[in-house]
């Protein structure tokens, strides 16, 4: 039985085990009707595996799950669905070339006769579509539209089969600070019309803005259940993370030396051969974080790519040291004490495939002590990465497990190890924390900012505007491929930057660099 | 070591795995041999004599692996560089016909220079044949699939039906027999020299139908050179990067040009080592025919050797066990499309238990983190 009477949902003792792994150990949820409840934990907590067996995708080695007060076998996901319960997933579930309506219907299409009811699934996406707010137009194909809009799509696609519970697997992963707004409005009218909620994250300010109640997993296990309005985000991050974690940066006031880096009139195209960066000219001075504060995709990607010897640049000068190093490629680039945390540490920031002993020295591969000759020195680069993976605290099975068996976040540990070991003198960090949970956003932000300390020059990109403040001692804020302004991170905040980045002009201070 | 034990039990796991598959296709086999009205176990039985049975039979499945080892090197190393060769065909063909031509067309060189001249001068063009499509993905893109497809066509047109006719010396469609100073050591040949007829086993050797020749341990050779090049030079290390995520790699400053073309001129030069050894130990001509399809199946011992040099070698032995044995097969009386029926079942299932084997990582990786 459920173990109380309002209880949507009811998942008891919930064990999953996969081989080495206990993924899920005796798991409690209990879902409120009508309720926004938030599911947080840090990667590898076990969230997502508890999910697949809500979804009917893993069966339970133990437990018991109740909807609506009955007890459920879930044998698939149209199991789950017949339910009413709806996934939204983290990547989407779409055909790019089909529109909006097809997809929605897609699987359960309604039909006149042997043809399909064209008229019908316009009109019943139409309605949704008004009913909660979504704003879709039906008739769009999915490439075409943005991210947000695709999301509401998969929105769509449950209610469309009848959806009473929503669950949303880290939903905001992918969305601009607006979108983020928007979701939430989203949310709101979702709940207001009755519908209950589980949202998947690991990000706090949001739990705290828009859940009623939160479940905290950690390593496998419930930890506790509590009311959004009894606790702080640091209470949060404490339960997620079995230990207080500085959710605030600390640092001290920068000392900053001499210029190191700069760029001037730098243009830059993106890859369908359209300017990305437009005119832009900035500097960075030894022991200062320069923070680039923007909303993804206003050429941020290609100022970095251009940078770093990854994209060819059109016009314009890049110096570090006073030397020009416009055309190095990455090689060089590297070559000259910069190190780069990549925006997209899957696709540029490691071989997945490689372990991580083979990861740790990408780059640095041709370089002694890691080879001779030639030759590749795997002892020396074995007690290296041993040394690496106990000073980072990278987990996940040792040097010679691969880099797509690590969590996210050990993942981007495992880059900064490589990346900060090389006594970098001017150091690109991009997105940093993007996906990366609460302890170890702590750790990677000591350590840019000890960097900084140590002399070096920070070039700092982040979609988290809340990031871009705390560490930078310095913000660019960058639009449409232009700076449209720099200012002192101590005083500017969150509103001010939001305005820039969406193209308003500031209303106090800095001077516009056009 | 803990280490080494992990890698040691993947290997037997996938050893064993393997073997598996293959008792597989040969049960599903039987139902066909059901429709020959011969007993599975007589045909089996066949299989295995002709293919182990003596040592006679040993000798020459290690000679018929030998072409296949090289061919499915030749498509393995650049398989791991993210790029898919399909030209060992026509680099077997271009590395045969010179070390054929070498072969005769050269009267009065000793054996010492003859013979690794002719080796060299085949594996060389082999070289250039799979270094051209490699050239060309490096600087204008061009996907190696077409180009060496391509080079296979212009390689059988050049050599076969062109570079045969210039040379023919009598009726059949042959280059002319190369000298003795050019040809392979033939280990049936091994009591004519007093120093090897002196070793243990040694008149073993000494029968007329064993085909063996010095080229399968040079093909071990070139396995075991791969396999230092792929895991233990930077080189090999740039290849793997890049074939595994070339964006990973560019970032990581690897000029991935480099890594193409040597892959692809080494695959070449594999390739027409299968070449070399075809026509400088066991045929002593270049043939019509002689290539046989080894850079086809070339990919296929590629694939089940898990691109893994060690590993096709393992694969390119149990094709030449297949083809030895089913000699036999055919002798006992089954026809010989069922025989290649048998041989296609073994590389199906081998083939979708690697299909299988990822399906279980994936399924792994979902569950054991988010």
């Amino acid at each position: 039985m459920p173990r109380e009477d309002n209880y949507i949902l009811d998942m008891q003792n919930i064990t999953k085990i996969f081989p080495g792994v206990k993924a899920n150990d005796n798991v409690n949820l209990s879902i409120e009707e009508g309720e926004i409840h938030a599911l947080v934990g840090e990667n590898g907590a076990g969230k997502t595996t508890l999910m697949n067996v809500l979804y009917g995708l893993y069966d339970p080695d133990g437990g018991q799950v109740f909807y609506e007060g009955e007890k459920v076998n879930l044998n698939g996901p149209q199991d789950a669905i017949d339910l009413g319960i709806g996934m939204v997933h983290q990547h989407f579930m779409l055909v790019d070339p089909l529109t909006v309506t097809e997809n929605i219907i897609l699987g359960s299409e309604p039909r006149s006769g042997l043809m399909l009811d064209q008229k019908t699934a316009k009109r019943e996406v139409e309605e949704i579509s008004d009913k909660y707010g979504l704003f879709v137009d039906p008739g769009a194909k999915i490439q075409d539209i943005s991210v947000g809009m695709q999301q509401r799509v998969e929105i769509i696609k449950t209610l469309y089969r009848g959806a009473e519970l929503l669950i949303f697997d880290e939903p905001t992963a992918v969305l601009t600070p607006q979108e983020i707004d928007e979701l939430f409005e989203i949310f709101r009218s979702l709940k207001e019309q009755g519908k209950t909620i589980i949202f998947i994250t690991h990000k706090l300010k949001e739990v705290k803005e828009i859940s009623d109640r939160i479940t905290v997993l950690r390593s496998g296990k419930s930890i506790d259940t509590v009311k959004t309005e009894d606790v702080s985000e640091e209470d949060v991050a404490e339960l997620m993370v079995g230990r207080q974690v500085l959710l605030e940066v600390e640092k001290t006031e920068a000392k900053p030396g001499s210029e190191i880096f700069s760029v001037e009139n730098l243009k830059v195209k993106d890859n369908r051969g359209i300017p990305a960066v437009k005119d832009i000219s900035l500097s960075v001075r030894k022991g200062e974080i320069l923070g680039i504060a923007g909303v993804e995709g206003n050429g941020q990607s290609e100022l970095i790519e251009a940078i770093t010897g990854l994209r060819d640049i059109e016009s314009g000068k890049i110096k570090l040291r006073d030397k020009n190093v416009s055309n190095y490629n990455a090689r060089q680039i590297k070559r000259e004490k910069v190190a780069h945390i990549p925006e997209d540490r899957q696709r540029r920031g490691l071989i997945m495939d490689f372990d991580l002993k083979e990861n740790i020295i990408l780059g640095y591969h041709d370089l002694e002590p890691f080879s001779k000759n030639g030759i590749m020195k795997y002892d020396n680069i074995a007690q290296y990465t041993q040394d690496l993976i106990e000073k980072y605290d990278v987990r996940g099975g040792g040097m010679e497990a691969q880099a797509k068996n690590l969590s996210g976040g050990n993942q981007q540990k495992l880059i900064v190890a490589r990346e900060f070991s090389h006594d970098p003198e001017f150091l690109i960090a991009s997105q940093p924390t993007r996906g990366v949970d609460v302890g170890s956003i702590e750790f990677i932000h000591k350590q840019i900012i000890d960097r900084r300390d140590e002399g070096a020059g920070v070039l700092l990109v982040s979609a988290e505007l809340s990031e871009v403040l705390s560490l930078s001692d310095r913000i660019a804020v960058i639009f449409e491929g232009k700076i449209v302004d720099i200012l002192n991170a101590s005083e500017t905040d969150e509103r001010e930057l939001g305005k820039l980045m969406t193209g308003s002009k500031a209303e106090t201070g800095g001077e516009i660099i056009e | 070591m803990n280490k080494y034990s992990n890698k040691i039990r993947s290997i037997l796991i996938d050893l064993g795995l393997s073997l598996l598959s293959i008792i597989v296709a040969l049960i599903v086999g039987t139902l066909f041999i059901y429709l020959t009205d011969k007993s599975p176990i007589d045909a089996y039985s066949a299989l295995y004599i002709g293919a182990f049975g003596s040592f006679r039979a040993i000798a020459n499945t290690l000679w018929r692996s030998t072409p296949l080892i090289l061919t499915g090197l030749a498509v393995a190393l650049p398989f791991r560089a993210g790029l898919f060769n399909i030209g060992a065909e026509g680099q077997l063909l271009m590395g045969g016909f010179t070390a054929g031509v070498v072969g005769f067309y050269f009267t009065s060189l000793p054996t010492f220079i003859h013979l690794p001249f002719a080796i060299i001068a085949g594996m060389f063009v082999g070289g250039l044949w799979g270094g051209l499509p490699g050239l060309l993905k490096a600087k204008m893109d061009v996907h190696e699939v077409i180009a060496t497809i391509m080079l296979n066509h212009i390689a059988i047109a050049l050599t076969i039906n062109y570079g045969i006719n210039i040379f023919r010396d009598t009726g059949r469609p042959a280059t002319p027999k190369i000298m003795e100073s050019a040809s392979m050591f033939n280990f049936k040949n091994i009591m004519d020299y007093p120093l090897l007829s002196n070793l243990p086993f040694a008149e073993l050797f000494a029968q007329p139908a064993i085909r063996l020749h010095i080229n399968f341990f040079l093909a071990l050779i070139a396995a075991v050179i791969l396999w230092y090049l792929l895991f233990k030079t930077t080189l090999g290390y740039e290849m793997r990067a890049v074939g595994f995520n070339p964006d990973g790699a560019e970032y990581g400053g690897i000029n991935a040009s480099k890594g193409i073309i040597t892959a692809m001129f080494i695959s070449g030069a594999v390739a027409g080592l299968a070449g070399v050894g075809e026509v400088l130990g066991t045929h002593l001509s270049f043939i019509n025919g002689m290539d046989a399809g080894y850079g086809f199946t070339g990919i296929a011992v590629a694939l089940i050797g898990q691109t893994h040099p060690i590993g096709v070698i393992l694969g390119g032995l149990l094709f030449g066990a297949l083809a030895q044995g089913g000699l036999e097969m055919q002798f006992s009386g089954i026809p010989s499309e069922i025989v290649m029926l048998i041989q296609a079942l073994v590389i199906f299932f081998v083939a979708a238990l690697q299909v299988f084997k990822v399906y279980l990582a994936k399924r792994k990786a979902k569950g054991g983190v988010e």
